[in-house]
């Protein structure tokens, strides 16, 4: 594609954005750090007190918050585009309720730990995709089968993972729904790394097919016959999306409206058509990392960010319906 | 094995194909021959299986039995990219990402003459700007697609598949939702394209277009191949009231000199 300038801006604004709510989140907090002295600790110099509560614990869980947001604004962008609908993403059609569900089953049935748990989310989301991907297969899959398809998955995985939840004894039924809070509290670079390691992994890849991808957007005769493999794209790019959305899942719970919103917002603002992949992806993160700052300051109590964008994503989700029933 | 009445050299054949979605079979054993440099023309009834002979020769559905030969090679063993530098298809449905500027989506035509590395270049720029031109589409290039009338839209789809540059192209239904004169001119500009080599292979619903666009022209009924020919050899009052069911007169066009379909109707 030609270079887009407008998306380029966009993106160097987000970017620019995003410091901003870093530095931001990092000098605030019980102890408030004005940002000369957050600059400080960053570069490895001022005091040592300080230094600490900036990199141990107030980075990791913003570079967590970014890398996760972008995470799921790629995965949501993926499906997006995929499903040709902005209904299209991965927590509405069900991948996320699997990945709670993977969850439940390691937290109740084995008591797992963070990494078992995670393990057990990165496993229900992919055999969830997988089943929803089967049974919306007829010649290949089309965008709106699938999303039919998934909702209702996530309805019925919705009720398993409540019944599941109402089954367990009560202090381990309270730490199965902290999990599904979705929250990125008292993580650290411990977690940081894992994920930042399949971001570099998976992202070169994404970035390889983000034109193949555009022909797709075509429909599949005027791809196919543009030179893409159109079967085999959607499979590669559907296992990517999951593993993205997997990867935030297992991180930190399930976080919804990020992936459904980030590609839209990032659409509209770029005024591209089609997705937009680096704009999702810098829009998703900005969007968790305000999110997270303000479940953490804003309301005098501490929030898990999962209940912060479910509730925005409430009202998100009906402006939406009510837009696409009005076409 | 059916006959195929090719004289001469024909890069395209598709051989002994049987053509199916799922179950159902559509084409069996069919066999047709796209003679280099000719303007051929795909008639039929609704349902004949024309958009699915298209199809298969744009490798967008994969014969179950005999193949689709390119240079003596099966379509199946082609590279994608490599194909699409060779083949170009106008599909009969396609779809318009949400907001995509005219320029943005023919653009979209240059894809299998790019890669990774080399992305955008002065012959894309040429060859997108070439096929506005030839459509009559440049005047629109900023446009939004979707605020575009059917015929605009139509001719802008044709200008994708002209800026992909192949030196064979496969149309379906271009003239659909064109006016009588846009239609005429999108014929003419085919026959500009064919005279300049390209071989040229349409779908086309009006039988007299047909007659005096074509140099070749296949006439297909229930999935079979039920002639095929120069029009004039082709195209007889028997052969419609067979294919078509329409009884009808045919008299010299006083223009061109083809066959002229004038319906009996009940008149
Ligand atoms: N995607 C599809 N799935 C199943 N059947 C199809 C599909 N596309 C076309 N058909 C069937 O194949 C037959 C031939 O269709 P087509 O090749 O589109 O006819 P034509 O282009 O001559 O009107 C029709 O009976 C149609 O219903
Ligand atoms: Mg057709």
């Amino acid at each position: 594609m030609r270079l887009d300038l407008r998306s380029f801006a966009v993106s160097a604004i987000l970017l620019l954005l995003i410091a901003v709510v870093g530095a931001v989140s990092l000098s605030s907090g019980k102890f408030s750090i004005p940002p000369a002295d957050v600059l400080r600790a960053l570069l490895g110099g001022g005091d040592e007190n300080i230094r600490m509560v900036v990199t141990e614990w107030r980075l990791p869980r913003l570079l967590l918050a970014c890398l996760l947001g972008s995470a799921l604004g790629l995965s949501g962008a993926i499906f997006q585009s995929l499903t040709r609908n902005p209904l299209g993403s991965p927590d509405i059609i069900g991948f996320s309720a699997g990945s709670y569900t993977g969850a439940l089953m390691v937290i109740l049935l084995f008591s797992g730990g963070y990494y078992q748990t995670a393990g057990g989310a990165l496993a229900g989301g992919i055999v969830t995709a997988t089943c929803v991907y089967l049974l919306a297969y007829r010649r290949g899959v089309q965008g709106f089968r699938l999303i039919v398809i998934g909702i209702g998955m996530s309805a019925m995985l919705g009720a398993f993972n409540a019944w599941m939840i109402r089954q367990a004894d009560l202090p381990i039924a309270m730490s199965a729904a902290i999990w599904g809070g979705g929250s990125l509290n008292g993580l650290s670079f411990e977690q940081v790394l894992p994920v930042l390691a399949m971001l570099v992994f998976i992202t070169p890849i994404l970035a390889a097919l983000s034109r193949p991808l555009r022909q797709l957007e075509l429909g599949d005769d005027a791809a196919t016959t543009s030179g893409v493999n159109a079967t085999r794209l959607r499979l590669l790019l559907m296992i990517l999306g999951v593993a993205l959305t997997a990867l935030a899942t297992a991180a930190a719970g399930p976080i919804s409206f990020i992936s459904l919103a980030a590609p839209q917002i990032a659409r509209r603002i770029t005024r591209t058509a089609g997705v937009a992949l680096i704009p999702s992806a810098l829009m998703g993160a900005l969007l968790l990392a305000v999110a997270d700052w303000v479940a953490q300051h804003a309301f005098g109590v501490q929030l898990p960010v999962g209940v912060m964008t479910v509730s925005i994503g409430g009202f998100y989700f009906l402006w939406l319906l009510i837009r696409e029933a009005r076409r | 094995m059916t006959e195929c009445k090719v004289n001469g050299p024909a890069r395209l054949r598709v051989e002994n194909a049987t053509l199916r979605y799922d179950e159902r079979i559509i084409s069996q054993d069919l066999s047709v021959a796209i003679p280099d440099g000719s303007f051929t023309v795909i008639v039929g009834p609704n349902a004949s299986g024309k958009s699915t002979l298209l199809r298969a020769m744009a490798r967008v559905l994969a014969p179950s039995a005999g193949a689709v030969v390119l240079d003596g090679k099966a379509l199946a063993q082609y590279q994608g990219k490599q194909l699409a530098r060779t083949l170009g298809l106008l599909p009969q449905a396609s779809i318009a990402p949400d907001g995509i500027t005219v320029a943005d989506l023919v653009a979209r035509g240059r894809y299998p003459h790019q890669s990774l590395f080399r992305q955008w270049s002065c012959a894309d720029e040429e060859a997108v700007e070439a096929a506005l031109a030839t459509t009559g589409t440049a005047g629109l290039s900023g446009r939004p697609v979707d605020e575009l009338s059917g015929g605009q839209r139509q001719r802008v789809w044709v200008a994708m598949v002209l800026a992909q540059q192949t030196p064979i192209l496969l149309l379906d239904e271009p003239t659909t939702f064109l006016d009588i004169a846009h239609q005429i001119e999108l014929l003419d500009l085919c026959q500009d394209l064919n005279a300049k080599g390209r071989t040229v292979v349409a779908v086309l619903h009006d039988l007299n277009h047909a007659c005096r666009y074509a140099t070749h022209i296949i006439a297909m009924k229930d999935g079979t191949v039920v002639a095929e020919g120069a029009p004039k050899d082709v195209v007889t009052e028997k052969m419609v009231e067979n294919v078509f069911g329409l009884p009808c007169l045919i008299i010299p066009d006083p223009v061109s000199d083809t066959p002229l379909i004038v319906p009996r109707g009940r008149g």
